[in-house]
């Protein structure tokens, strides 16, 4: 298992590596002039020129490549065009705060889904089954910047429950696990929930169902088991296929929360890639895509290795 | 336990399968009586309701879609009358079953010695320790070879024979009057075939179980059994000794199995096969079930469904022809 473990990080070297190829030619791919965002319509060509030799976007490519990428290895990851200081500081930040919330909504989509898919799936074709997959399915197709407006309109300007924007009060950008903090959580996290809430729902609904009519669960009925204790051989045949589908989800919650971040105004990566685009501060948006997508690459390695450890069917070698 | 009581006693039993678009009739009244290590072997082709019948024996049809009516009593049991809990506490302690398929009949999560740890730990109030101590003490009596490491393995890294004789492990875990066996023999190739007979005839010397076997392999019937019953469209069609039902079959259907299969009666003779299909179970059937493929059949037999009678040499035949005769 260890020996399992060493190799699959070893993998991830080659990937990370394509992963950061990408991320640095997406934005040479993209249209727009870094350098005409910087500098004004009027400036003097020379000047232009000179601007552009100093951040070095007159070498060729590859040896821009290979510049940035010695620089990010060594954990210099640019500094903002805009703001005129090393992105890393702000973007520790911005992901802590993009983390907490995904991991947040995450958690609270997988509860739902497994609570909802479990008891749709051992009632499979009742109505309480249609009742929580319509719920699932509404989850998956509400549009969630939409449900988030809805809800700031409930609960925050007509209720006056909840705040509606920021990540905390005095927005100061930093996080802490407090009551002062969680109020501001609690909605967009709920808005976050609701796509993954959904598609669990679907996913455990459809392996519960499944496994219940397996031979196995008829030798388990036949010698005598109690029903919790074939509930719990069920959920443990569904926890890989659960925990694959739930990895997916909390990194596309990672990179994805764009959209509720901008209707809530959290201050995380969504709302970093937001500005860094408009803005075209392309240090920021390379390092932010890097980051995200790094994170993406290690959550598939944690899923894929807890899977490894729980179900025997899958070769360890 | 009291001698006279049989250790399952089954009058008219009924099991239908109800779903929104048909109910199918799959047993229609069978009756059926064995001793305390007796063994009794149900033979039939696929869809002739043995399977049916013997996982009604201890209630384990789908709950939701299954009507069960009748007598049935197990053990001392009134199996009818109890509901899903109480039925867990004579599962795999009274009565308990080897199933047709080891290949999906265990949970492929857990390790072979949980399976069988957790059966004995239900039922006999042993801790974990124990349990896996008997469970080994199984494997061993079933002649697993390094039973030891077999515990921790999981059913994928076994052979099809060894998964077999874990679930006859498993299925015996809790010393079960009744021991209930599904085609145990059937995936498996002809050499493991009769250790694993050998083994299940060993037992029921040694710890005295009653045994159900359903099969639709001649041969196997044979090699076990004491008495053997053949269902027909989810009715008995005959039922006597094993020797007197392979040497001189009665009913038309037995005749057309024995002779559709290889036995030490009919080497060296051509093969017969039986022409036709079963019926359909979704509608009621009048008459004999099996009038339709029978070259004896006539008017008469359409008519009604014939008696199950018990004859004077100790077996029972359900054919009016064979009433005519005598």
């Amino acid at each position: 298992m260890l020996f399992y473990i060493f190799r699959r990080i070893i993998y991830m070297i080659p990937i990370a590596l394509a992963v950061s190829l990408v991320c640095f030619m997406l934005i040479h791919l993209s249209p727009g002039d870094p350098i005409d965002a910087m500098v004004p319509a009027d400036t003097p060509p020379d000047i232009v020129k000179q601007v552009r030799h100093d951040y070095g976007l007159d070498q060729p490519l590859p040896v821009q490549f290979a510049y940035w990428l010695g620089h990010v290895v060594q954990g210099d990851l640019g500094t903002s065009i805009l703001r005129r200081r090393p992105v890393l500081p702000d973007l520790l930040t911005a992901s802590g705060n993009t983390f907490v919330l995904a991991i947040t909504g995450g958690l609270l989509g997988f509860l739902i889904g497994c609570i909802f898919g479990g008891i749709a799936g051992v009632f499979r074709g009742t109505w309480i089954d249609r009742i929580l997959l319509g719920t699932a399915v509404a989850g998956v197709s509400i549009p969630h910047y939409w449900l988030g407006m809805v809800l700031v309109i409930i609960f925050s300007v007509g209720l006056h429950l909840l705040p509606a924007m920021g990540a905390g009060p005095g927005d100061t950008g930093t996080w802490a696990w407090d009551m002062d903090h969680i109020r501001f959580l609690i909605l967009p996290a709920l808005t976050l929930s609701v796509i993954p809430a959904g598609l669990i729902t679907r996913t455990v609904r459809g392996l519960v169902s499944d496994i219940m009519g397996q031979d196995y669960i008829t030798t388990l009925r036949g010698k005598g088991l109690r029903s919790w204790r074939i509930v719990q051989h069920v959920f443990l045949n569904a926890a890989p296929t659960v925990l694959a589908v739930m990895g997916l989800q909390l990194a596309n919650l990672m990179g994805g929360s764009i959209l509720v971040e901008t209707v809530f105004a959290w201050p995380g990566t969504g709302a970093m890639l937001n500005d860094a685009i408009f803005q075209r501060d392309f240090p920021v948006l390379q390092a932010t895509t890097l980051v995200l997508a790094l994170f993406f690459v290690v959550l598939n390695l944690v899923v894929d290795l807890i899977q490894t450890a729980i179900d025997p069917r899958i070769s360890r070698r | 336990m009291d001698n006279d009581v049989p250790l399952v006693r089954a009058r008219d039993l009924h099991v239908s399968f109800v779903s929104p678009d048909a109910t199918i009739a799959a047993v229609n009244g069978i009756d059926l009586d064995l001793a305390a290590g007796e063994v009794l072997c149900i033979l039939g082709e696929s869809g002739s309701g043995k399977s049916v019948t013997l996982r009604a024996l201890m209630a384990l049809n789908p709950r939701r879609k299954t009507v069960l009516s009748g007598e049935l009593s197990v053990g001392g049991y009134d199996i009818m009358s109890m509901s899903e809990s109480d039925l867990s506490s004579v599962r795999g302690k009274v009565v308990s079953m080897i199933f047709q398929e080891p290949m999906t009949a265990f949970d492929p999560v857990f390790t072979i010695g949980r399976q069988i740890s957790e059966a004995i730990m239900r039922h006999e109030g042993v801790g974990q320790g124990e349990a896996e101590k008997r469970a080994l003490d199984l494997l061993e009596m079933v002649q697993v070879p390094s039973a030891k490491r077999r515990l921790k393995a999981y059913p994928h890294e076994l052979s099809g024979g060894l998964r077999q004789r874990a679930m006859i492990a498993m299925a015996i875990s809790c010393r079960p009057k009744l021991l209930l066996a599904d085609e145990p023999t059937t995936a498996l190739d002809a050499t493991v075939q009769i250790q694993i007979l050998l083994l299940l005839r060993r037992l029921r010397d040694e710890l005295g179980m009653g045994i159900v076997f359903v099969t639709h392999d001649l041969g196997v019937a044979g090699e076990i059994a004491d008495r053997i019953a053949v269902m027909y469209a989810g009715r008995m069609v005959e039922q006597g000794s094993v020797a007197d039902v392979m040497a001189r079959p009665l009913h038309p259907y037995t005749q057309g199995l024995m002779g559709a299969t290889v036995h030490s009666g009919n080497r060296g003779e051509r093969l017969t096969t039986i022409p036709g299909a079963p019926p359909d179970l979704r509608y009621p059937i009048t008459g004999c079930a099996f009038a339709p493929r029978c070259s004896h059949a006539s008017e008469i037999c359409r008519e009604a469904l014939p008696a199950f009678r018990h004859r004077a040499d100790d077996r029972s035949v359900r054919c009016i022809k064979l009433e005519e005769a005598a």
